[in-house]
């Protein structure tokens, strides 16, 4: 794709919309905007521009359009895929700072933000008036814009679903600069194709995301986890697809090795309360009344002792979250200071196929030669796969990088899975998306992406 | 061996309210847990009885009939034995009268070899029940234990927490400490051990039982303080922005960590 260098004249245009101070130009762009948390993966943008309101966003991607300048959206930079990095240049088009909370609607259940909202303030504010937003990605200083950009998936989905089962309605801007209203408050809609489920997941490639309605829950009163220690992962991970045959639905299966935890404990400099298991299912519950809770926490323990279960520890307090869910949700720092340089596989397969898949990664583990640890959503299948470099040739390890990838994507599509549960495909993934979805499906997606998209400028590169 | 651990009920969450025209506070009986920090004093004395042979644990505990469930909790950790001081008469009480109370409820039921406090409450922050025991008992005692050196049947030595400084301190049995949160990671709550101790009698005492029946020594009567008014601070947020470089903007935080003695 050929993308016009960006001149004076067009840097004239910016500072006419959005004036001076909200255009930064080529090396006063700090070096974080330049990539997001993927390692490895960097370019500059020719300007940086932080826009303020829908309007700012149309008449600068009615501008790019016209002159085939490419724009890349960035929220906080917090993407695993290489989704907001400017890879051809152009615009980088900061929405950090649309990040007002608009409108709490308690009579619809919605709450209405800027896309520049963190999800951390989302939780602060729905919950001080006891509702609840379910989505729980474990990076909660993320941009709602980037979570439904991404479709964020995370630790509750078991229950509750993802990011996409609570987007209502989007304000979006094509990149033809047309500002439109898809969705709304609504709870139903058959009116025609979903645009709001086109546009969410779609790693800002079809349209600038301005403003977002989402679906609220009232708030459980009660939450409460179970720690299960198990003598080894497969034995875990085999009680998975048992608890989900019960119809007792927690709100998470997440599963951890101890490998893992003597990890965080080094990292976050405080000891994981049990040492029994190799490995360990930990289970969230939540609900309305303790009895309730208590009674699915019991039914579930009970089975997971008569599945070999050393034994199951009730997690009930605040101080007891901390110590054993600060771990869980830390993991992708606590694995990136192990090591020198790290990938991830965020593959998603059937639950049902969980334990033969991660004995697969155990094989590739040993062909490969370096370090590969596992963890993740047990209850969903959604599985973090991290290959670690340690101490290999750099040579070596692209080699054995792309050879790993391709092994493991490859199985998935056996399988039944798919390249990415819930970080979407950015840069880092498209070959290996391409090649499982197939060329039909990549070339329907690309005439979806030509009808929002008719000259290719908005975040070009990502996706298809 | 016998030890005995005091532990209390308290609210479950630090987002307190108070009724301010009242100073009562908004108790939601649905959630209250175990004075965090009697944790530690329970873990303590499971990892005494791990190391020693024959070692007897019991948990105390005064409050109303719903704080059975902090027993119930300790059962699961692995404590022996529980017992709940209850009576209408103990209502009110402040530190003193609490110890006192406590301190009766030991007379009757024997002088254990090791008394285990946790520093302090997370309701009440006085941090004196425990000290306050030791002397209406006439025991030994030291507070805010960071660690356990050494331990035999006859006697502990132990390293206090004096803020600036530690002291290591031998104490003979019998004797009571208070232990702060460094002494051990508490460990969880074990289904297995619910199951096994769900028909586990608890023990209740009550003022009748009590070697001292002088009323007026318990509960609101026997309290050296009122509560004039009790009311949630004020909390004061002020964020302050910095904008510059990455390198000017690490300078400043750094002078500010240094400034604030973090660093």
């Amino acid at each position: 794709m050929n993308y016009k260098k960006m001149d004076e004249k067009d840097i004239a245009f910016l500072r006419d919309v959005c004036g001076e101070d909200r255009v930064i130009l080529g090396k006063d762009i700090p070096e974080d905007y330049c990539h997001d948390e993927m390692e490895g993966q960097s370019a500059a943008p020719e300007v940086m521009v932080f826009v303020l309101n829908a309007t700012e966003v149309s008449l600068i991607l009615y501008y790019a359009n016209q002159k085939k300048i490419p724009v890349t959206p960035r929220g906080q930079g917090t993407g695993l895929v290489g989704g907001a990095v400017p890879i051809y240049g152009g615009i980088l088009m900061n929405l950090s700072k649309m990040n007002r909370i608009l409108e709490l609607d308690e009579e619809n259940f919605t709450l209405t933000v800027e896309p520049g909202v963190l999800i951390m303030d989302i939780y602060d504010f729905v919950e001080a008036h006891d509702l609840y937003y379910p989505p729980n990605p474990g990076e909660k200083s993320a941009s709602i814009g980037g979570n439904v950009a991404t479709n964020a998936g995370g630790m509750s989905a078991v229950k509750y679903g993802v990011t996409r089962d609570y987007v209502r309605g989007l304000e979006i801007v094509t990149p033809e600069g047309d500002i439109l209203e898809i969705g709304g408050k609504i709870a139903k809609n058959s009116s025609g194709y979903s645009l709001v489920q086109l546009v969410t997941g779609s790693e800002g490639t079809l349209a600038v995301i301005t403003k977002i309605i989402l679906r609220l829950l009232p708030k459980p009163k009660v939450q409460q986890s179970l720690l299960v220690p198990f003598q080894s992962l497969s034995e875990a991970i085999q009680t998975v697809p048992k608890i989900i045959k019960t119809k007792v639905i927690p709100r998470s299966i997440e599963f951890m090795t101890q490998d893992m935890l003597q990890s965080s404990e080094q990292y976050l400099g405080r000891r994981f309360p049990d040492h029994t298991g190799n490995a360990y299912l930990l289970l969230a519950f939540d609900g309305n009344s303790r009895e309730e809770v208590e009674k699915d926490s019991d039914q579930l323990a009970e089975l997971c002792l008569r599945e070999g279960a050393i034994d199951a520890f009730i997690i009930d307090t605040d101080e007891r979250n901390e110590a054993v869910w600060k771990p869980r949700s830390s993991y992708l720092e606590i694995i990136k200071a192990s090591t020198t340089d790290m990938d991830e596989c965020d593959v998603v397969v059937p639950i049902s196929q969980i334990a033969d898949y991660l004995e697969f990664a155990r094989k590739i583990e040993e062909e490969v030669g370096f370090r590969v640890r596992s963890m993740g959503h047990a209850g969903d299948g959604n599985l973090h796969i991290y290959a670690c470099r340690d101490n290999m040739d750099e040579t070596v390890w692209k080699e054995k990088l792309d050879e790993f990838f391709t092994k493991m994507y490859t199985r998935a599509g056996e399988i039944g899975g798919k390249v990415s549960g819930e970080h979407g495909i950015g840069i880092a993934k498209r070959r290996y998306q391409q090649k499982l979805e197939g060329e039909d499906i990549m070339r329907l997606m690309s005439r979806i992406k030509l009808a929002f998209d008719p000259n290719g400028i908005l975040n070009p590169g990502k996706v298809i | 061996m016998n030890i005995i651990v005091c532990i209390k009920q308290v609210p479950g969450t630090t987002q307190v309210e108070i009724d301010e025209k009242t100073g009562v506070m908004k108790r939601d009986t649905g959630s209250a847990k175990m004075n965090p920090y009697d944790l530690y004093a329970i873990e303590t004395a499971l990892r005494i009885k791990e190391e020693l042979i024959d070692v007897q644990t019991t948990a105390i505990t005064m409050g109303p009939p719903q704080s059975e469930a902090v027993l119930r909790e300790a059962y699961m950790l692995g404590i022996d034995h529980g017992i709940l001081l209850t009576d209408r008469k103990f209502g009110g009480a402040d530190c003193l009268a609490t110890a006192y109370t406590l301190s009766q409820a030991i007379l009757k039921i024997g002088l254990p070899d090791l008394i285990i406090c946790g520093k302090q409450t997370t309701d009440g922050d006085t941090a004196q029940v425990g000290s306050e025991l030791a002397e209406f008992l006439e025991l030994p005692h030291i507070a805010c234990v960071l660690k356990i050196n050494s331990l035999t049947n006859r006697s502990l030595e132990g390293v206090m927490d004096l803020g600036d400084f530690t002291q290591t301190v031998e104490l003979p049995f019998p004797c009571l400490i208070t232990v702060d949160k460094e002494i051990y990671e508490p460990r969880l709550p074990s289904y297995r051990k619910k199951i096994a101790t769900r028909d586990r009698p608890i023990q209740t005492l009550s003022f009748s039982e009590l070697p001292d029946q002088n009323p007026v020594h318990y509960g609101l009567d026997g309290s050296a303080t009122r509560v004039m008014r009790v009311f949630p601070p004020v909390h004061h947020k002020q964020n302050q922005i910095f904008e510059g470089t990455p390198d000017t903007l690490a300078s400043e935080i750094s002078k500010i960590l240094i400034k604030m003695k973090v660093l």
